[in-house]
Parts: C-alpha cells; structure tokens; sequence
C-alpha cells in the first residue's frame, strides 16, 4: 500500500522538484499559482486523509471477517447491526458533505484570486502551428513590437496577456506563474501574471494541436524592472546592420531566398509574416519554439533541414549552398 | 439446489438452426452476447497493443521509434476503441447475457434488434482497425476537437472514418440500451417488484437510459463535423460564424454522460460480487439504488468541467466545481455500504483463501478512491487549470476507469464465466493475473500523476531532456510491459479453460440471483419452468446466504413457439403471454446494407441515397409481418 500513498509521494515530488521545476506547478514562483498551491496543498491533505482512512475501514472488516471465520455462529450478525450502521452512513455522507463543502469555497476563492488584476502591461500572444507570437502592446503605436517564443515580463508587476489562435485551439501554459487557459479561433481569452521571482521558467502548449503539439515551448524570462526595460528599448530598435563579411553575404542571401518570404527583420527588405519575427533572434535561448538551444551548430541544422528535428512542422527546407548556409547562420546570429 | 432446468432439448422451439446458417441467424441472447464480449476483448488487446507500442516511443525523451503523425493517430486510436469499441460495448455485453437471467426471462426483448446492433458493431470496429491500419486512422483523439478535425486541418479522409466509426457505435449502443430497458421494464420475472430487482440490473437500467439521453449529444456533434467536412456547412467554423466551442459542449454533454455509462455497471458487478461473497443482503439496498439514479442524474450537470481553460465566465466555472464534487457523494455512499456489507458478511466465504472476483474488487477499492480523489482535485477550477491536459489527468482517468471499471469488469468476468462457459476459470492464474495486473498498473500509472505535477502535457510524442521527465516515464513503460504481460496470462487461463477446465456446476458461488438457478451454461431457453420471485433473493433461504431449497415457477407458456411472459413494470404482475420472433438472416442483411452506407457515405454525400435502397428493401423485409401475434392477456 505504501507505494500508493499520494502524500508520500508528494514529498518525494517536492523534494525532486527543486531540481527541475522550471515547468512545474509545486514550483510556483507567480502570485496565481501560488494561489493554486495553496489550493493543491489542501486538497492533498483532505483527499489523502480520505482514502488512507478508507483503506484503513476496508481493510479493518475484511480482518475482521478474517478473524472470526472459526468462530461457531455469526448468523444474522450483519442485519442486526444494520440499524447501527445506518446512523453511521449517515455520519458519513454528513463529514463527505461538510468536506466537500470546505473544498469547493477553498477552490471558488481561490478562483478570485486569478482574475481581475489591473494590468501594468499588455501582451498579445497569437498561437500558431506550432509556434509563438508575442506582441507588446503601448498605448503609443511606435512602441509596439512583435517577438516569438519568448515572453520577458517585469518582476512585481501584473501583466496581462491577450490570447489569440490563427489555426487551431491551442492552450498558453507557465505553470511555475499560473494555470492554463485555451487560444481558441475567434475568441479573445485573456490571463493575467504576476510574477514574484526573477529566473528563466517553461510554459509549454498544453493542448492537442496536431503534429508538433509536443515541439511547441515558450521560454519565459522573468527580470527586474530596469533589466526588462533595457530588453524592451532593444526590442523596440530595428535589426542590427550585419559588419562582417559573412554576415553581409548572409543577409542577401536571406533578402534574395525563400527566408524573407515568411520572416520579418525590421529594419530590412525582410517582411514576411507566416514565420517567426527574426529582428533579434540572436537575443532569445531557444530555437524553433523551444525544439533546440540557441547555438550556431543547431540554428545550422535547422536551416539545412527544418523537418529533421521537428517533422510536420511548416518551414520548408531552403536549398542553399555550404557557403550560403554558413553565411546566413552567420547574420542570423549576429542579430541581437 | 434450486434449478430451474431440465435438459437443452427440453424446449426445442427455442433451438437456433443447426450449422453455420445457425450461427448467422440466431437471435438468442447468449450466443450473440458471447460474441459481443469477445469481439470487445480484442479490440481491447488491440487498443492495449496500441498503448504498449506508445510507451515504449516515451520511455526515454527525444525517442524516434515512432513519428509524430503515426503517434497521433495511436493515442487517438487508442482512446477511440477504448471508449467507443471496448468500455461501453463489453458493459452492454456483459448486461446481454446476464440480465434476461438475473430477471428470470427466456431471451432478451428484441431479439433481432439485439442481434443487429452486435453486427453493426462488428462492422464499424472493423471498419476503424482497417482504416487505421491503411494510414487514414484518425488524428486528432479521441475527442476530436475542431477545428483541429475540420477540412482545414484535417485533410484526407481519416478525421471522416472516425466520425463515421462514431456513427456505428451509436446506433449499436442505441439498439441494445432500448433492449435493455424494455426487458427490465417489462420481462422481469413475476414477483421481482422495483424493490426486489439486483443491484447489477438497476445499473444497467440506469446505464440504458444514461446512453439514451447522451448518445444524441454525440451524434449531433458528429453529424455537423461530418457535414462540415463533406458538404461545407459552417457549425464549428469561427471565420463564419460558427463556434468551436459547439463542439466541446456537445462533445462532452455525451462525454461525460460516457464515463458514467462505463462506470455505472461496473457498480453493479461489484454489488453482485460483494454481495455474494459476504452471504448476506447488501447493506441499505434502497440507497444503494438512489445512489446508482442519482449518479445518473448528476453525470449530466459536470461536462463544463472538461472545459475550464476555455475562457468560459468564472462564476459558471465554479458552480461545475460544485457540482462536479457532488458526484462524490454517492460513490461515498456505495463505498460506505460495500465496506458494510463485507465487514459484517457471513465468515465462512473465507475460509480459504479470497475468491479471485473479490480479490479484483479490492483491488477496485486501493485503485478507484485514488482515483475518486484525483477526480475531487480536477473538479477544483484552480487546480484544474494546472493539471487539465497534463499526465496527472492520464493518471486520474486510468485511476477511475481501469481502476473502477475494468477491474470489477474482471472480476465479474471471474465471477460469471462458469456461467457464460461451463467451466471453472483457474483460481491459481487468477491470482497471478490479479497481482500481476495490480502491480503493473501502479508502477505505470502512478508516477504519471508526478509527471503531470512537473509539467508533462498530455498527447505529446516526444518530450525533451532535463525536464525530470526521464526516469519517471521509463518507470511507467516498464509497469505497462507488466500490465501486457497479466492480460497474456490471463488470455492462457481462458483458453486452458476452455480446453480442459474444471466443469462448473450450476452455482459455484452460492449466489442469490436467478442467473444461477439455471445450468451453466444455461439452455437456449434459459429456464425450463418460468420463476416466480417473491423476495429479493430468490436463491437464498434467508439473511445469512442458506441455499432455498426451491424456486416457485409459474406454468401455462405455450412450448410450441417461443413464448415469454410479460410483466408490468412496477410490481411485476403478469400482463400477458408474448411469441418471440424466430432466428433470422435479415438483421445481418440489413447490417451489411447499413455498413455500407455509412462507409460510401465517407467518400460521397449520395452514398447516403443510394445506400438507404438496400438498407430499406433489408429492413422491409425483416420487418414484413408474418402472422398476427395477438397479445395474449392472462387472468389475473
């Protein structure tokens, strides 16, 4: 029985998640899925007590079925006791009410808790197969600007993200900030997080979305206010003019190929909208919605060939020559 | 010993035709249910299969064994036969064979509905498994959520098969659930009032009228996908008004209705088990009965929570919660009156060791409340919006239905085979199976609760290294190798079984309904007298589970066509005599001409119109009266 006890299981997940919890909900470092915690904390305690103490009855009259198996004569004990048992039935169903009645207003406040914070800052996130866009929205319209699979959010501050789907429903989740809510074809959902703790956590498309459901990651940086702000005038400037000589051969090869027909980089003829804003890809950790690190040798191999590492997945594979591909890498790196 | 029988060619009238036409033409219920359950078990070691090869793709991450399209379709394929082609199918299985005994009738009502409904079944299982294995399987799971099914996004031809497999299922389901509920309604024995009804035929009448309420939400689901798909309607469609989220409440106003239809008879076999095996009358029988109804009822009000993360209003939201959380409150109740029930049984059932059908619904017990309370937390909004679509999800569901459905399925199966058979299953491999099972469904699926609370999203092919995945998703492929490995173990016990098992005698298990008080296996006509039941438990002499020394029977049925007798529904008094229909090849006939249909309709719309000549010209025929059948009325 030991195995199956969920609370010591659940110490044994507490202990591991200090390790690796840049996706988890037991690692929650947002005031939302703190709010969830405390919730899961509850219902762990009650749910647990529940069924060890219903294990503990079951097993308590099989024993003693057990033990009285030699006895002479039992007969007509079980109808006798039935009057007795019945005040005892309906003791129980009283303490299941009173508990499930503690649970569902622990659950309806928490509830509360996740909407309705006034927003410090809006962005609009638009799911796609199998990717992120991330826009980030001023008041003033020379302020505004689109990113991919990463969301940089202010520390101490209520963000409210926008969600949107330009295919299928797909659904934003960070579980270390809060709970997951769907983007869903012509509906406006929206999410409000507060982050508390500055790091680099995981939120990861938690709903069925075809092919490369499971290649669809969002990297989420959390910083403090002056840090975020020196990343958001960076955002906010077109892309960097390529100096090196590789670097320069690679930025026309990328203006003259199929590249530019789906990427923007601000700032050059590049204007297609289909794939990922590449204006300063070189800032983010990750590639290909989380799929591989931001490094040379996988940003290579993904150009060479896009369907290896992620089958199914839009991006066509563009014939370029070695010394192309190692010049587009090139510029595509440089663009910070 | 009370036997209600004499020999199989007491009443010939009642034989099917010899040799194959036999075979095809038959109408009596435990022929055409012992093919039901077999049919429903392979396609429950396919669907297995299907999860074994998956397991084996996510026991390490980045693993390339199988590619995400091929993947996909298996998790969809998987859920689909699980749900559509083996749960509610075996359920109903189970309920043809047992329930026209347990209510001491000669065959079901209906019969050649019945017979029907198992060939549509057949021939829309096969139809799924052969897509499936063409590559045109279906893609988007076993909920199909559009528009990731629609046109767009789902090309070709699979999504279509799928729906279409929908289609059969339903009208199978459909045919047997009015079965069902017509021979409770109407053929119980004379005497077995409302109040005097076993615990295992309540649920299934709860379960008929279940799939009658719910099964309409899905076929209106899949009609607009299919008409969406094939003749460019705009239900779900959001560029045109329509609304995805149609689907989803459609979707789920049958599908969790479906959980329940699963569930609730699985109830009633625990009743029957514990029942039995305790030597007394269960415990509160009336609230175990307002428990099974209420369960009903309330399976109904909970789809919403399927639906959390969809942006719906949040005050909506919690009254799901609230409502959701309710349903535990009689599964708390039938708990309660089990633990009762055993606690104060009659010892001498266990003298020896735990029969193996009580050893699986203790097993029912450790796994279903597990998973009862995980269903508890997932009807938390808060909570729900962590862990929904995450493997702690995968976990919970496994938990409620391999826990609390299949496992009382197996022990029923343990418990009813000397019936359906003849002969004994082996206690020894039973145990085995049992604890192999046991085991090797905790090591998979427990740690899957850990992995949804790390971060694992569901119906994901692949995940990457140094998330902490690793180790726990290897943990739950090895316990799945264990679970293939109890299910070929109990395979061999079957067929040993069959081959040289030990005969069975007409009540192995003492138990105290008319199932047993027939030879095993029953003749064709079940009971060679007509029972009268004039308390709850017709075998038992009293309260402590003593054998009655003999079942009263009721003459006067004519013995030269296939006559039952016809009760009213509330007390069972007799109403009238009723001429069964004889064996026929039109139900096959009209089968074929239906399947037909359903599949040309996939590729053309006018498969529709031209398919409805053969089905109607089958259909006229089978239903061409031959002669008047008066009802006959009897003096009161």
């Amino acid at each position: 029985m030991t195995p199956r006890l969920p609370a010591v299981a659940c110490l044994c997940a507490l202990a591991l998640v200090a390790c690796t919890g840049v996706q988890s909900p037991l690692a929650a470092t947002g005031d939302q899925a703190r709010a969830i915690e405390r919730v899961w904390t509850l219902m762990l305690w009650i749910c647990g007590t529940t069924y060890v103490a219903v294990l503990i009855a079951l097993g308590w009259g099989i024993w003693r079925r057990w033990k009285a198996r030699t006895a002479a004569n039992m007969a007509g004990e079980g109808v006798a006791r039935d009057r007795l048992l019945s005040w005892a039935l309906a003791a129980w169903v009283a303490l299941v009410v009173g508990l499930l009645s503690w649970l569902v207003g622990a659950s309806y406040l928490a509830d509360r808790r996740l909407h309705g914070d006034r927003a410090d800052l809006t962005v609009r996130i638009t799911a796609k197969q199998w990717w992120w866009q991330v826009e980030y929205l001023d008041p003033d319209p020379s302020r505004h600007f689109i990113t991919a699979n990463e969301l940089r959010l202010p520390r101490d501050r209520n963000a409210r993200i926008e969600l949107e789907s330009a295919d299928v429903i797909h659904s934003f989740w960070v579980p270390t900030l809060s709970g997951k809510e769907d983007l869903i074809p012509g509906q406006h959902n929206a999410i409000v997080l507060t982050p508390r703790v500055t790091g680099r956590f995981r939120g990861q498309c938690a709903e069925f979305c075809g092919l490369q459901h499971a290649h669809m990651a969002l990297d989420v940086v959390v910083e403090d206010q002056a840090a975020f702000e020196a990343w958001r005038e960076r955002q906010l400037r077109p892309a960097m003019m390529p100096s090196k000589p590789a670097a320069i051969a690679g930025a026309q090869v990328f203006a003259q190929s199929a590249c530019a027909t789906c990427h923007t980089v601000r700032g050059t003829p590049a204007g297609g909208r289909s794939g990922p804003d590449l204006t300063h890809v070189a800032t983010r950790y990750t590639l290909a919605a989380g799929a591989l690190p931001m490094e040379r040798g996988a940003m290579a191999a993904w150009i060479a060939d896009p369907q290896h590492p992620k089958p199914g997945n839009q991006m066509p594979p563009v014939p370029l020559q070695p010394r192309q591909l190692a010049d587009v890498v090139e510029y595509l790196m440089g663009l910070e | 010993m009370a036997i209600l029988t004499g020999s199989p060619s007491s009443l010939p009238v009642w034989a099917d035709p010899p040799g194959f036409h036999g075979w095809l033409a038959t109408v009596d219920h435990k022929r055409i249910a012992r093919r039901y359950i077999i049919t429903a078990l392979l396609f429950f070691a396919l669907a297995g299969l299907l999860a074994l090869l998956m397991r084996t793709q996510l026991m390490w991450s980045e693993n390339r064994f199988i590619g995400p399209d091929r993947y996909n379709q298996m998790f969809s394929m998987h859920g689909s036969a699980m749900m559509f082609l083996f749960a509610v199918p075996i359920m109903e299985a189970v309920a043809i064979y047992i329930v026209p005994l347990m209510v001491g009738t000669r065959n079901i009502s209906f019969p050649r509905l019945n017979a029907f409904s198992y060939w549509v079944y057949l021939f829309g299982g096969l139809m799924i498994f052969g897509a499936f294995f063409l590559d045109i399987g279906p893609e988007a799971g076993w909920s199909g959520y559009v528009p990731l099914s629609s046109s767009d996004f789902s090309p070709g031809k699979r999504t279509d098969f799928w729906a279409q497999m929908i289609t059969f299922t339903e009208v199978a389901g459909l045919c047997v659930a009015v079965e069902l509920v017509a021979t409770i309604m109407t053929m119980r024995a004379a005497g077995m009032t409302l109040a005097r009804i076993p615990l295992f035929v309540w649920s299934m009448l709860v379960t008929s009228f279940m799939v009658i309420f719910a099964m309409p939400a899905v076929m209106l689901a899949s009609s607009f996908l299919i008409s969406d798909r094939l003749v460019g309607t705009h239900f779900y469609n959001a560029a045109e008004g329509g609304d995805p989220l149609l689907w989803q409440h459609l979707f789920w106003f049958f599908g969790h209705p479906e959980v329940y239809i699963i569930f609730v008879p699985a109830l009633g076999m625990i009743s029957s088990i514990v029942e039995t095996f305790s030597r007394r009358p269960i415990f509160a029988y009336p609230a175990m009965v307002l428990a099974l109804v209420t369960t009903g009822f309330l399976s109904f009000g909970l789809w919403v929570h399927h639906m959390f993360a969809a942006g719906l209003p949040p005050l909506g939201n919690s009254f799901y919660t609230a409502a959701s959380m309710l349903i535990a409150i009689p599964s708390g109740v039938q708990i309660f009156c089990w633990i009762a029930t055993l606690a104060t049984g009659r010892p001498r059932a266990l003298t020896g060791r735990i029969a193996v059908p009580l050893l699986f619904v203790l097993g029912f017990f450790a796994l279903f409340v597990l998973g009862g309370m995980t269903g508890v937390m997932v009807a938390s909004v808060p909570l729900d919006l962590q862990v929904h679509d995450t493997y702690f999800v995968v976990a919970h569901f496994h938990y409620v239905l391999i826990g609390g459905a299949v496992f009382p399925l197996m022990g029923a199966f343990y418990f009813w085979f000397p019936k359906f058979s003849g002969r004994m299953l082996s206690e020894r491999l039973g145990r085995w199976h049992f604890w192999l099972f046991f085991i090797g469904f905790n090591i998979t699926f427990f740690p899957m609760h850990y992995l949804g609370l790390i971060g694992m999203p569901r119906r994901v092919y692949t995940y990457q290294p140094g998330l902490g995945w690793d180790v726990p998703n290897l943990v739950a492929t090895l316990g799945s190798y264990v679970i293939g490995l109890s299910v070929l173990l109990f395979v061999y016990n079957v067929a040993r079984t069959l081959w040289r098992g030990e005969p069975a005698p007409a009540d192995p298990w003492q138990a105290p309904d008319l199932a047993w008080a027939t030879a095993s296996p029953p003749p064709p006509h079940n009971f060679d007298r007509v029972p009268v039941v004039t308390g709850r438990h017709p075998l038992w002499a009293d309260a402590d589970g003593a054998p009655a020394p003999d079942v009263p029977s009721l003459e006067g049925l004519r013995e030269d066509r296939r006559e039952v007798l016809l009760t009213s529904p509330v007390d069972a008094a007799p109403v009238c005599r009723w001429a069964m229909p004889d064996p026929g090849i039109w139900p096959l006939v009209a089968a074929i001409a239906l399947s037909i249909t359903f599949v040309w309709s996939i590729f053309d719309q006018w498969g529709v119109v031209w398919g409805a000549i053969p089905t109607g010209i089958a259909l006229t025929i089978w239903f061409w009266p031959k002669r008047s059948q008066p009802s006959l009325e009897i003096e009161p």
